[in-house]
């Protein structure tokens, strides 16, 4: 098959293993194209996508922009500070305001868990989860797992680790989903009070020694601590989680293994990664954003073809 | 179902080498020529063209793949949309002579799309089409081969099925079949 089972890409938990597979070997020849002298395919020629972002985003919205340029998309962009949404304008008339205007697709951020499968049940438009709250990021575990695959050839059986914030990382659930359905073996690691309380539930392996968490992994995911979501104190300070939960050069030579480093951005160097880690050769952190245009490529073309 | 052979193992063969006498006629040591086979059919002949090429010239000759998925015309207006496969231009196409390569040409609109990717990788100085099969009077659009293994007149509701040893097949075999049979 060389369609989606799903009209929308709403979370990882939503699509199956042949989904991810396709989504993959397209966004192979979109990296391709995007790194030919001309990176422009007239695809998405006719497709009219809105970029409908209620939270703030900068690579995720530049990386889905550019895929939407490269693929020949009309796009607008719409963000909701100083828009409709201040005066009032409940999320369904916003975005049908925008459909009204013969929009094909939307790609959208909110901060409520939910809000695009919401949008999916009133809409007619395909739509494209850019993250909703501390729920799922799709596109950003697709092109980790992309990344991921094209240094391995494959997830299956690999060990990942993701460490730090998981409690509010939308991260961190989809890339759960996405490793799992790909086969590799999966472990969180973070101070008790980050990780989720009933996480084990999810089959994934719960440790809380970062040492032991590196000792045990092939690939490790680092997460940002996400200060903004936080309301309450869930360590004593950043200098006593950099402390405890930092990754450094010497930490990762002391391992008798080479392992593969992942941040999905932005980092806070010095916080969860130090320098010496996130610009050594153990770290793909650019390879993932310049995947990243290519998976969202996919993801766009593969929905919009979607009848 | 009716089923028409077209050309056998021994019949491609005798066809094959003809084209490349041709090609060779016009290219010369194919210094300044390069071949684009068009994915996914079209790679097959191109590589066992390109083989008889190099074997009779003695020279390296340029080839690539091209994959005209991005660039088609009928993207959301078809049922289930066509696969992707890899595209693979490791040479630059600026001022050479281009030598496209299908197995069928039918309604022409692949090869359109095709001229759109090819001009992705540079500006040609010359192209032309080659195809194993021309299926006469079927075109939707003013392309036609330069080089012909065998021309064909069919119907629209007809397929022309090509099987080919480089993909798997027990022998080489290009058919005229009715489009339900698989």
């Amino acid at each position: 098959m060389s369609q989606l089972s799903q009209k929308h890409l709403l979370g990882i938990k939503n699509i199956n293993r042949k989904d991810i597979d396709l989504i993959f070997e397209t966004a192979k020849n979109f990296k391709e194209v995007i790194n030919r002298p001309i990176k422009k395919v007239p695809s998405l020629r006719d497709v009219t996508i809105a970029n409908v972002f209620f939270e703030n985003s900068t690579r995720t919205k530049l990386s889905f922009e550019l895929a939407e340029k490269r693929l020949s998309a009309d796009v607008i962009n719409f963000s909701s500070s100083g828009s409709s949404v201040k005066k009032g304008e409940t999320l369904l008339d916003t975005v049908n305001n925008i459909l009204a205007m013969k929009v094909d697709m939307v790609v959208m951020r909110h901060g409520s868990p939910g809000a695009p499968h919401f949008l999916s049940k009133h809409i007619k438009a395909n739509i494209v989860n850019a993250g909703d709250g501390t729920h799922e990021h799709p596109t950003q575990a697709l092109l980790d797992t992309f990344s991921i695959h094209q240094k391995y050839g494959s997830l299956e059986g690999l060990k990942v680790a993701i460490i730090g914030d998981i409690l509010h990382s939308r991260v961190a659930i989809s890339n759960i989903y996405a490793l799992q359905k790909l086969g590799a073996e999966v472990m969180v690691c973070g101070p008790n009070t980050l990780l989720p309380k009933f996480i084990s539930s999810l089959g994934v392996k719960v440790e809380l020694d970062v040492r032991k968490a590196l000792e045990w992994c092939d690939v490790a995911n680092v997460l940002r601590i996400q200060l903004e979501r936080q309301h309450i104190k869930y360590f004593p300070s950043l200098r006593e989680y950099s402390l405890y939960y930092g990754i450094d050069k010497k930490m990762l030579d002391s391992l008798n293994k080479e392992i593969t480093i992942l941040h999905p951005g932005p980092i806070n160097r010095g916080v969860e990664l130090n320098s010496d880690v996130a610009d050594s050769d153990h770290s793909i952190i650019l390879e993932q954003v310049e995947n990243g245009v290519a998976v969202r490529m996919a993801v766009l073309y593969l929905l919009a073809g979607v009848s | 179902m009716q089923r028409k052979l077209i050309l056998d193992t021994e019949l491609l063969n005798i066809t094959v080498d003809r084209l490349c006498q041709q090609l060779i006629e016009n290219h010369g040591n194919f210094e300044h020529t390069a071949i684009l086979g068009l994915q996914p059919k079209g790679v097959f002949l191109a590589e066992i063209i390109h083989e008889k090429l190099e074997a009779a010239t003695g020279t390296k000759i340029d080839l690539g793949y091209l994959d005209t998925t991005f660039y088609r015309d009928d993207f959301r207006r078809r049922e289930t949309p066509v696969k992707a496969n890899a595209t693979k231009v490791p040479f630059i196409i600026e001022d050479k002579n281009v030598v496209i390569i299908d197995d069928v040409l039918f309604t022409g609109r692949s090869v359109r799309a095709a001229l759109d990717a090819m001009i992705a990788f540079g500006r040609p100085r010359k192209v032309e089409l080659l195809v194993l099969v021309n299926r006469k009077y079927s075109r939707q659009l003013p392309i036609e081969p330069d080089y012909i293994g065998r021309e064909v007149n069919t119907m629209a509701w007809q397929k022309v099925l090509v099987e080919l040893k480089a993909q798997g097949f027990k022998n080489n075999k290009i058919w005229l079949i009715n489009k339900e049979e698989k």
